[in-house]
């Protein structure tokens, strides 16, 4: 089947990769996003209940880049992820009770406790971990990459980055190296307009994060990150490029971070009707509408799948909630030096 | 020590205000730092500054913390003097290079020739549940370095004293505050409210004693003084907290003049034990102390790993004010 163009922009003949998926496959990305939104709000019903004792950085808002970037690639590639990592590793296929366990802190999570939501990581899945050092996954995704080329594995990296961590040395260095090397990197920031209260009008003084392209000599484009099939469809085409030794990108995905940056967060620097424009944007409403106006599932199916989904992340919590805490003769357990 | 003020600060307040008041009589003294500006900082030190001071003077940056540094001890040698916010003390190492081989050495590798009067803010220390990347305690590295000053104050008051003191040197000094001190009502304290320094490599007796001597940093400084007072009350020790105050220059004297009175001695730090900053005390006490002694030194610390994530895990990593009296009852014997 011959795919449609999706998009010419800047040059890049973008196809639709997306309408010929299967039904499955694209209920099965309405899900996950469903599954990040409501892991996100019991989380935050842990933030409140004064549950977790560390902080939480929530991806609310922003589900949409995450679940069509992981979509577009094979499941045995990798990831990098940031401290707003939940939903990367929702994508990616993490286990919801074992990362709900680790935001408690219990024996049962994915760092048996001892790395919290900024750690969390799924090696198995590819997801080689949340970051707590902002642009510190920059590095170890080029890395990964630099394996990828020289064990000849076909495997490519996703590097996810807020545009906050675009400004770090780290970002400049690894992106160089990566295209004079021509790894295969996709490098997506998501510039959420904030990096904690800084907008990202403060912060650059370029219209584009992806322009910074230029300086590296390797494609890149701006796109809608509240729009699935728009990240699914550049992801695609970009994660192709890269797999055929072409080197990396860089794609800036434009969201919107619902939450405050973090547990406490007073929110001064925004007002409440940017919130509340960007609210209109959800990247899960628009989704879920247009498989219901193309009549892949209906209004129904959206309701029974949000059940089910809600169901999964109770049981989620209630493993969590039960699980024992980790014994403190653990505590140098995994430690060699 | 200066208490005729009954005024009441926190550790926070008393960190503003030094810098408030620097500022004012002294317009090079600028801040630059990540979210410092409408923010007011992760931790809130620097709320009400952009309003007073405006954004040239509180220049909030990207999250570039070696550029942060570099900038900061950039125009601290042509005649600013700048106090950068590194917003966790975990992210010096990200700027170690403009703090290591260009801040400390300058002065010493240009035979003298050039000062570089800037302060280092961070905020270091766990407890919070911030996980291994959030809560390090990373003095021992940085007092290592030679052409670095090392600051670590235990309560407003000091804390206000000190930070002037850095700001007027004409040296880099790393002033490292601790999370759980800057809101923490229970250890306010009275800080005068005109401007006032503490010298920089003078400790402080915090509480007097003739049993043992404890010598701590930082918010241990704080649990020392409870493992302190309960052992006080339930077995009549009577133990002596030295607080070291600035690691360097270390104030080695007061720690002698301690022992000399009470024979032992036990130091605590919150950072993993190997390696940590009282290797250099025990160092220089058996070095010019040792007849003094009549028993071997103690030290309790933090475990020899990252600070964990849960809390069980954490209480385990960190000495508490259990941790340090059972110390001292060892050493007691
Ligand atoms: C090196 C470093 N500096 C500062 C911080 C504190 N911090 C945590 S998240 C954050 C903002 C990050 O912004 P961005 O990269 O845009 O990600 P977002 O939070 O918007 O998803 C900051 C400043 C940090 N964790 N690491
Ligand atoms: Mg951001």
């Amino acid at each position: 089947m011959s795919k449609k163009l999706y998009k010419d922009v800047n040059g890049y003949k973008i196809e639709d990769r997306f309408t010929g998926l299967s039904n499955d496959l694209k209920i099965e990305m309405l899900r996950k996003m469903y599954e990040i939104r409501h892991f996100e709000n019991e989380a935050e019903q842990f933030i409140i209940r004064g549950m977790i004792h560390g902080t939480c950085h929530l991806y609310t808002g922003e589900e949409a880049t995450a679940v069509g970037a992981i979509c577009a690639i094979q499941s045995d590639d990798y990831i990098t992820s940031t401290h707003r990592g939940h939903g990367h590793c929702i994508a990616k296929g993490a286990d919801l009770n074992i990362m709900m366990a680790e935001l408690l802190g219990k024996k049962t999570g994915y760092s048996k406790g001892k790395g919290g939501s900024m750690h969390i990581a799924d090696v198995r899945s590819g997801n080689l971990g949340a970051n707590g050092v902002v642009g510190g996954s920059i590095g170890i995704a080029t890395g990964g990459a630099l394996t990828c080329k020289m064990k000849k594995n076909g495997k490519i990296v996703v590097c996810f980055f807020g545009d906050g961590a675009a400004n770090q040395g780290i970002f400049h260095s690894s992106i160089n190296i990566a295209s004079i090397w021509d790894l295969p990197v996709v490098y997506l920031c998501e510039n959420n307009v904030y990096g904690m209260s800084t907008s990202v009008k403060e912060a650059f003084n370029i219209k584009r994060i992806s322009d910074r392209k230029y300086a590296y000599g390797i494609e890149g484009l701006t796109i809608d990150g509240n729009d699935l099939i728009e990240v699914f469809n550049t992801i695609s085409y970009f994660a192709g490029r890269c797999r055929t030794g072409k080197g990396p990108v860089l794609v800036e995905s434009l969201t919107y971070r619902w939450s405050g940056h973090s547990k406490s967060d007073a929110q001064v620097y925004r007002t409440r009707e940017e919130i509340k424009e960007w609210k209109e944007r959800d990247p899960i409403k628009r989704y879920r509408e247009i498989l219901i106006s193309r009549k892949i599932i209906t209004e129904k199916d959206d309701s029974d799948l949000e059940k089910e989904v809600m169901n999964k992340i109770q049981k989620a919590s209630e493993f969590a909630r039960e699980s024992p805490f980790p014994d403190p003769s653990e505590v140098e357990d995994d430690v060699y030096a | 020590m200066l208490k005729n003020n009954a005024r009441q600060l926190t550790y926070l307040e008393a960190l503003r205000e030094a810098m408030q008041q620097k500022m004012r009589a002294d317009n090079d003294v600028y801040l630059i730092g990540e979210d410092i500006a409408e923010y007011g900082g992760a931790f809130g030190v620097t709320v009400g500054m952009l309003e007073e001071f405006g954004s040239e003077r509180i220049r909030n940056t990207p999250i570039s913390e070696e550029a942060i540094i570099g900038i900061a001890a950039g125009s601290a040698i042509t005649g600013m003097r700048p106090i950068a916010e590194i917003m966790f003390s975990d992210f010096i190492t990200i700027a170690m290079d403009q703090i290591a081989n260009q801040a400390a050495k300058i002065c010493y590798m240009f035979g003298g020739k050039a000062r570089v009067p800037m302060v280092i803010r961070t905020a270091g220390g766990g407890g919070t549940g911030a996980a291994a990347q959030h809560s390090q305690s990373l003095e021992a590295i940085v007092a290592h370095i030679p052409g670095l000053k090392v600051v670590m104050p235990s309560c407003p008051y000091d804390a206000k004293g000190l930070l002037i003191s850095s700001i007027n040197d004409d040296n880099p000094v790393i002033f490292i505050e601790h999370k759980l001190l800057y809101k923490n009502k229970k250890y306010t304290n009275s800080v005068p409210e005109e401007m006032y320094e503490i010298p920089l490599g003078k400790g402080d007796i915090k509480k007097g004693g003739s049993d043992i001597s404890i010598v701590a940093t930082s918010y241990m400084v704080q649990k020392s003084l409870e493992a302190a007072e309960k052992l006080s009350l339930e077995k009549g020790i009577d133990c002596e907290v030295v607080d070291i105050r600035t690691l360097k220059p270390l104030d080695i004297d007061i720690i002698l003049n301690s022992i000399k009175k009470t024979g032992k001695l036990i130091c605590v730090e919150e950072a993993p034990v190997f390696g940590g900053f009282m290797g250099e005390v025990v160092a220089q006490v058996s070095e010019k102390g040792f007849d003094w002694l009549d028993a071997p030194i103690k030290r309790v610390a933090g475990r020899n790993c990252p600070v964990p994530y849960s809390l069980v895990l954490e209480q385990e990593m960190i000495p508490g004010v259990e941790r340090i009296e059972k110390g001292i009852l060892d050493l007691l014997g």
